[in-house]
Order: structure tokens, then sequence, then C-alpha cells
């Protein structure tokens, strides 16, 4: 029996199916209060007053808190090892204590015994605000922000190699202007928290909890003035995550401060349009890009600037997005010298974090963009121009030789022109090729395009599981990983059941629960498969030797003999109905013996290494002319993951990600106006795609080279569908226009491509 | 306060809303039914899509005294004693559903489809599951999910 590799149904599935998940609205406790919180309409100035007076006066209403109400509060932290320069000096406090920077900057707070009352008390609280003129442009020069702070916080350069001798040298040089613009994650469960204070215990609990919880419980108890064991975490159901979700922000910190202050329970609900202007926002950049290329396409050096737009404060994600911009650009190309340099700017606009795919997403757009107009300026193939510089099979392990904290980043394991080529053969790329050129020459506007990307993830430093089985048989691994949507629960089961020789279906996989398991990383970039496996794995490995020496007593032989199978314990060459015991049966006997009640394991899987993996993505897209709409006809996404552990859901992460990542090519953008107003506030304005704006996205999930880094030789699998998805959209409207390399900004709105289409070829 | 009467799943709830109370805050708040979720609370995203008298309705755009004296069914009403009904089954057999948020409003709107007994083309059947919002699966796998049901239904 075998179960990793398999693509079996989820866990998680039974209670979403059924109505019976608990996401943050779901829950209640008696007494609560309901926050509400009323947020800056104007994107910059300074707080003349705050009239509370009416609001507090309403029936129902118990308090109203602004700035001066939390002032010993210190603004939010930037995570350990993300800081930069002066982003430090750019932290959000909880409520504005003077300047409001951007519409959505929260003013105060109001609490009340309703959450319909705490809204209407909201609108009656009055803040006078001085208008000062708003920062909204990205590539304004540099000025003052704030006193002390300029508008660019930090300037960072990421590089090796000699840049200058390359292009010295340089056959041609191309060179070109390309950004993307601001969108986010957008899950559709909004952000919510609920808060209480435990007296039994002394304890604060925060519920609803996401993406980090124990992180979280570090930061926040550091915030709020708390020893470590005065706080616990609960993650529940959690309506998507994609980076935005689960990060501090000022509304968290609010209801736990609250739930302390009043020793009530506190509840907070986001709602859409407030989601909208104050979770993070991501993306935005623009690269100003030059490339040193040989006759052949062959790039010789890469001397890339770009700006991006932190908005009105550093969150917690520090300068995440920017550095990991610069150290993914070069993707999976060889790139034998290369220079870029990163400004972070900050504006009067929603603050930014991750997203999906962060750094990745923005730059394979940049990267393929580039690539395009060396093919057409140099009149190449554009596949060949990839071909030429793909990093060799024999190159790996591949070094570039800049570092990461601290190590230099080292490509694992990978065939990435095998793999493309097989790509290119599942998607039958020749004759659609044909198909295209044959539809353009008809005089229509239809064009398919592929590009590669490189996907990194399976982050460290280290996940702690520890497996637990009871004296009937039931296991349940308990790890500090957080559930965000992905299938966490399934995966984990299924190392473990593989591990055990047991049924992945009787397996109770807990976590996001701080007072279950004293450390966790959580579920961020990438990395639940490739670490939390890698540990339950290990600490399987430790249930399996007790189970095994219990079975090797009462069957009169040696450990080394067995095998476990099915949830029975055999001698492995013995003939079938040989000499056997239960999992459960051994278990009880082991727990009888040593008087427990239950076998436990707890291990640690480190790792300091990223896992590396190719991808590549084709868009068949044709264009309306007269709208300059565009239509999607096709989408593919190949991922060499290494081992898929559940194929399925492997399917179900590029699928869903490259959804996602068309909506940013096409669709989705949050827009301000010259004052700062932002006009992106409603999903009737901020559009993401439905069924009919995509097709069914066709996977490839190759399994060609696994990791080098871990046991099991797996890679990481949330992100890659949206991480080309960006670049492959431009590319194919480009050839579909008959202008490859002409897509310098997405989204590709159908203002945006007309202005392509009437401007100068 | 006004004192409506719903059935909900079968079952009689006579509960008190306030006239400004949508049908999500009377199902989710009075009923205790919290698998009809709200997403938006704008009338785009289709979370909180339920049945009202078999047509499937934005329970965020309803108001709870509009429904006074209806009949309504919801995501809790579908399995039969914890057994998954066909559309919940393939659901999970074809991997429709990922953090789930959405899930309960392309099951009652999907229940309409089927139940509606006419035959859908590929062409209806997305246009139809366009009104709901997914922001995990893009989509595929819930369409596919769907006409596997329809296609069973109708042999």
């Amino acid at each position: 029996m075998t179960v990793i590799g398999k693509s079996v149904p989820r866990l998680e599935d039974r209670a979403l199916l059924t109505g019976m998940g608990r996401f943050a609205g779901d829950r209640n406790f008696d007494g609560q209060l309901h926050m509400r919180v009323v947020r800056s309409t104007v994107a910059h100035g300074r707080i003349v007053s705050v009239d509370t007076g009416a609001a507090a006066a309403m029936p129902g209403v118990h308090a109203v808190w602004t700035g001066a109400d939390v002032a010993d509060i210190p603004p939010i932290d930037l995570r350990p090892g993300s800081a930069l320069q002066d982003l430090e000096k750019c932290r959000q406090h909880i409520l504005v204590q003077e300047i409001v920077r951007y519409v959505g900057d929260p003013v105060a707070a109001v609490f009340a015994d309703d959450p319909h009352r705490a809204e209407d008390a909201a609108e009656l609280v009055w803040a006078e605000i001085e208008e000062l003129p708003p920062v909204v442009g990205l590539m304004d020069p540099p000025g003052e922000f704030a006193p002390g702070v300029s508008t660019e916080p930090a300037v960072f350069e990421k590089g090796y190699g000699d840049v200058d001798a390359a292009f010295a040298a340089a056959a041609h040089i191309v060179e070109c202007e390309l950004s993307v613009g601001r969108h986010a994650g957008v899950p559709l469960e909004t952000r919510g928290a609920l808060a209480i204070w435990n007296d039994a215990e002394a304890r604060l609990e925060f519920h609803a909890a996401a993406k980090i919880p124990h992180t979280n419980r570090i930061a926040l108890a550091a915030l709020l003035g708390l020893e470590l064991d005065q706080l616990h975490l609960f993650e529940g159901h959690v309506g998507g995550g994609f980076g935005v979700r689960g990060e501090i922000y000022p509304d968290e910190v609010l209801v736990n401060l609250a739930a302390m202050h009043f020793r009530r329970p506190v509840k907070w609900i986001e709602d859409r349009m407030e989601h909208l202007v104050a979770a993070n926002h991501s993306r935005e950049q623009t690269h100003r890009i030059r490339a040193a290329v040989d006759a052949d396409g062959l790039v010789r050096a890469i001397d890339d600037e770009f700006w991006f737009n932190q908005g009105a404060y550093a969150r917690t994600h520090g300068a995440t997005v920017p550095t990991v911009s610069a150290t993914m650009l070069p993707g999976p190309y060889k790139v034998p010298a290369y220079r870029a340099k990163g400004h972070i700017r900050l504006t009067n606009v929603t603050p930014a974090g991750t997203y999906r795919g962060p750094g990745r997403y923005e730059t394979s757009f940049v990267r393929e963009g580039l690539l395009d107009r060396i093919a057409a300026e140099l009149g190449l193939d554009p596949l060949d121009v990839r071909r030429v510089n793909l990093v060799a099979p024999d190159e790996m392990p591949y070094e570039r030789p800049f570092e990461v904290g601290g190590k230099p980043i080292q490509y694992d394991s990978g065939d990435y022109p095998k793999s493309l080529q097989r790509f290119l053969d599942h998607i039958g790329y020749d004759a659609l090729r044909r198909d295209m050129a044959a539809r353009r020459e008809a005089g229509e506007m239809a064009g398919a395009a592929v590009i590669c990307f490189l996907e990194l993830g399976g982050d460290g430093p280290f996940d702690d599981v520890r497996v637990e089985m009871a004296a009937d048989g039931a296991v349940e691994v308990v790890t500090g990983v957080a559930s965000v949507g992905q299938g966490a629960e399934t995966v984990i089961a299924q190392v473990c059941a593989e591990t055990l020789g047991i049924d992945y279906a009787g397996i109770t996989v807990t976590h996001g629960q701080t007072d279950r398991i004293e450390r966790g990383q959580g579920a961020r970039a990438s990395r639940v498969t490739v670490m939390t496996g890698n540990a339950t794995h290990k600490a399987a490995l430790g249930v399996r030797a007790i189970l095994l020496e219990t079975a090797a007593g009462l069957l009169q032989t040696a450990a080394e003999e067995l095998e476990i199978s099915g949830g029975t314990i055999r001698v492995a060459a013995a003939p079938e109905g040989g000499p056997s015991v239960t999992v459960a049966d051994a278990a009880a006997e082991t727990l009888r013996a040593s008087s427990g009640d239950r076998i436990a394991v707890e291990e640690t899987f480190e790792n300091d290494r990223a896992t590396y993996s190719f991808g590549a993505q084709m868009a068949a897209v044709s264009v309306d002319p007269r709208t300059a709409g565009v239509t999607v006809e096709r989408f593919a996404v190949a991922y060499d993951i290494g081992r898929a552990v559940n194929p399925m859901l492997v399917e179900g992460q590029l699928v869903g990600g490259a959804v996602q990542g068309i909506g940013g090519a096409l669709l989705e953008e949050f827009l301000y106006d010259e004052a700062g107003q932002p006009l992106s506030v409603t999903f009737a304005d901020y559009l993401m795609p439905t069924a009919m704006e995509v097709p069914d996205v066709e996977c490839l999930v190759l399994e060609e080279a696994p990791s080098t880094t871990n046991p099991l030789g797996l890679k990481s699998g949330g992100d890659p569908g949206i991480t080309g998805a960006g670049a492959a959209i431009a590319a194919a409207i480009g050839e579909a226009i008959g202008r490859p390399g002409s897509v310098a900004r997405l989204p590709v709105s159908p203002m945006r491509l007309r202005e392509i289409l009437t401007g100068p070829a | 306060m006004t004192r409506i009467s719903l059935r909900v799943n079968s079952v009689d709830h006579d509960i008190e809303v306030e006239p400004r109370h949508s049908l999500a805050d009377a199902l989710r708040d009075r009923c205790g039914l919290t698998g009809t979720h709200l997403g938006c609370e704008h009338g785009v995203c289709g979370a909180c899509t339920v049945l009202v008298g078999d047509e499937p309705v934005r329970a965020c755009l309803m108001f709870a005294v509009q429904a006074d004296g209806r009949a309504v069914r919801t995501v809790e009403g579908l399995d039969d004693d914890g057994a998954f009904n066909a559309l919940q089954q393939a659901f999970h057999e074809q991997h429709a559903l990922q953090c789930g948020y959405c899930t309960p409003g392309m099951l009652m709107l999907a229940t309409w489809l089927v139940e509606r007994g006419t035959p859908v083309s590929d062409d209806e059947l997305r246009e139809v599951m366009s009104s709901n919002l997914c922001r995990c699966t893009g989509y595929r796998n819930i369409l596919r999910a769907v006409r596997s049901v329809l296609d069973g239904a109708g042999s």
C-alpha cells in the first residue's frame, strides 16, 4: 500500500460541504462586543480633532477609542529579518496618532453590543482632518514623506559578475520599461478576529488566527505587553489566504487589546470595502531593464532598476517583495552577470505586503517581456531565445552567487530544457502556432506563446511535528503549520499514513493551535508540504520504530524482519496468513507496558535551503480589434514538483493560481485618483475572474527532478500556477496583435490595449 | 424588531429581526445556520446564495422581512443525515473546493441548475456558474463536478 503520489480526496471537505465550517464570522462568545473601525476618508492630512461624543452616547455603545487611548502601544513591527534601512521608521500605529496617510488609515474604533449598532455609531464619529497634499505617483522625484522619512526610505542593490564589461562588449543592447499594477490576494472571506480574556487561565485567546499563529503569538505578545504564556492563538477555518490574510494588522491588535482591557470577548468582521482599502495590496512596481545580448539571443548581462510602491507604511513583510523581486528576476536562465537596483517608495495609498508568488509574478512578466523584445529586435524565435539561455542540466546544482540570508542561491535540481520540451509536446505547441499563424493570415488577431519561470519554496528554517498514537491505534499529527484551504491536513496525513502503513483517512491533523505545540512556522512561502511533510515523516518513523519493537516481541522475531501494511504488522518474508499483529494491538501493548496513554514522538526537520523548480506556461488568446477585449482561449501550466504527494491537489493549486494570475494580467487593479481616493472599492470595480473569463486550465505535473534538499524529495506547489500567468498572457497578446513584446504594463485593460493598437508600431 | 417566520430546510423558525437585517443575517444570527457565507454583501460574489421558493437568491440582498413565510433552502439541508448528496459527493471527488468559503453558494446555485431538469449545455453551465466567484479553484473542477451530476441526473 502506498498513498504518497495518490490523488485521494481531502479530509477537509466534509465540514466545508455541509455548512459546518467554523470561519471567523461563525464563532460567537457570550457577552461579546463588536468592533467597528472608523477609517480616514482622506489620503493625507493632520487630525485636528476626533469627536466621539455622539457615538459614545448611542445605546449599546460600550466605548470609542481614538489614537490617544492606545498611544502606549508601539507601532506594528516588521518581521525579524525583513527590515531594510529606514523602513522601520515607517511602521503603522494601530490608531493614527496625528497624521493620516491613506484612505483607510484607522482613526477610531467603536465597541458596541451589536455589529449593526457599532456601524451606526462609527458613522457618528467625526474626525476633523486638515488635508495635506498627497504623494500618489510611484515615479515622482523623492521628497519628504514624513518628518525625517524620505518617500524613498530604502534603496538596495543585488548582483554579481561584471555587468559593465558585458555591456561594453555587447553585440546588442535591448532595453525597455515594464510595469505591474497594484493588485492583491482578495480572499473571499474578509478578515476577522475574535479575542477573549480567559480569567480562569489568566490568558488572552485570539480565535480566528491564520497563516502564522506561532509567529504572530510572539509579535502580538510583545505589542500587548504580555508574557508569551499569557497569549494563545487558535486557527479555525480560513477562507483563503494568498499571503494577505493572517498578518498582524492594526485591526487584529485592537481586538486583542480591547478584550484584555474590557475583560469581555470582542469580535470584528471586516466588510468588503474595508478589505479593499485596509488589507495589504501588492505587486505594483516599474522596471527599467536592459540586456547585453549575443547575436543568437544569449544574454550576457542584465541591468535592472526598479521602483516598488510600498504605500503609506511598511508592514510586517518589510522589504520581502522587492528583495525577492531582485533575486528571482533572472529565473531559470543563466544570466552570467546581473545587477538590480531596487527603490522602495512610500505613497499615500494602502500599504503593501505579499501576494501569492511575491516578486516572481512581477519579475516573470518583466524578464519574459525582455526576452520577447530581444527576440523581436534580433529577429529570433522567442522559444529559441529561451532555450539558449536556460540553465543546463549538467550545471545542477546551479549557484547564483548573490547572497540571500547569508547564503548563495542554489537551484537544487532540474532538467529545464527537457521539462520545456515535454510541455511543448503535451500542448501540441507546433500545431497551435501554425493554427494561430493561419488565423492571423485570415485577418484575425490571435496568438499563442510559451514562457518559462522558476519557483522557489519549501522555506525553513524548521518545522516541528509530534505524532501521537492512542491505545486503539488512532493517530493525531500535531503541527505548528496552518491551513489556508490548500489541503494541508490531507497531505500531512498522507505522508504519515505512508510512513506508518495505515489508512490516511483515519488520521487527525491538528494545526494552528499554539497551546498544542511550542513552535511553528505556519503556512507561508509555499512551504507546508516540504517542511511539515518531512517533519511528519521523521516523527512517524519514530512511532513506527516503537511499534515494530513491540511487535517484534509479540511475534518473536527481529524488528528489521517486520513490515507494516494496511494497519497490520507482519513478517515481510512470510507468506500471506503468517503471524501478524495489528497496529492497534501493538500500540495497546506498548502503552500497557509503559503505562502511558499515548505513544508520542516529536521531531524537528531543519532546512536552510529553499527548493527551486522549473515551470512553463502557455496562453492562447484572441483580441477583438473593435473593443480591444481579450479572450483567453487556452491556458496551460507545466510544473516540475519533484515528487507529488497528491497530484490532484497539485493540479488544484496550479489551476487556481493560474486563474488568479490571469485576473492580474487582464482585470484586477487598485486604481487611485490624483487626490489619493481609491477607485476600486467594490467587486464591481475590482474585477476578479469569473468562470466566463477563463478557460479550463490544462496542467502537466512533472516529477522529473526530486529535490535534493529533503529526504522525501518534495518541492513547493502553492505558487507556481500564478507565477508565470502575467508573462504568458502578455506574450500571447503580443503575438496576437503582431507586436511581440509590446505589452509593457499589467493588467492589459481594454483601454491600455487600445492604446497599443492605435499607437506607433 | 419584527417577527417573521421562515421555513428553512423544512424546519420552521419564528424569529425577530430588524427591518434592516438581510436574509443572510437572519439565517446566520437568528437561525444559527452559519453555512451561508458573506463574501461581499453587495451582491457580486454569490457566496451567500440560497434557494428561496426553489429560486437562487443572494441572501445579502434580500431583507429578512421579504422572506417572511417563504421556504428557504441552505447548504445545511443538502446532506442526508451526514451522507453527501450527489453534488456534495461530486465536489468532494473532483476537488471542487479548497478553502470552502464560496462552496455553499456554489452548491446552492448548482442545486437549482440540477433540479431545473432541463438540458444544460457546457456554455450555459459556465454562464450560470459565473454568477458566483471562487478565488481558489479556478472554476475548472467546480464545472466538472456540476457537469458530472447533470449528466448523471439526465441518464
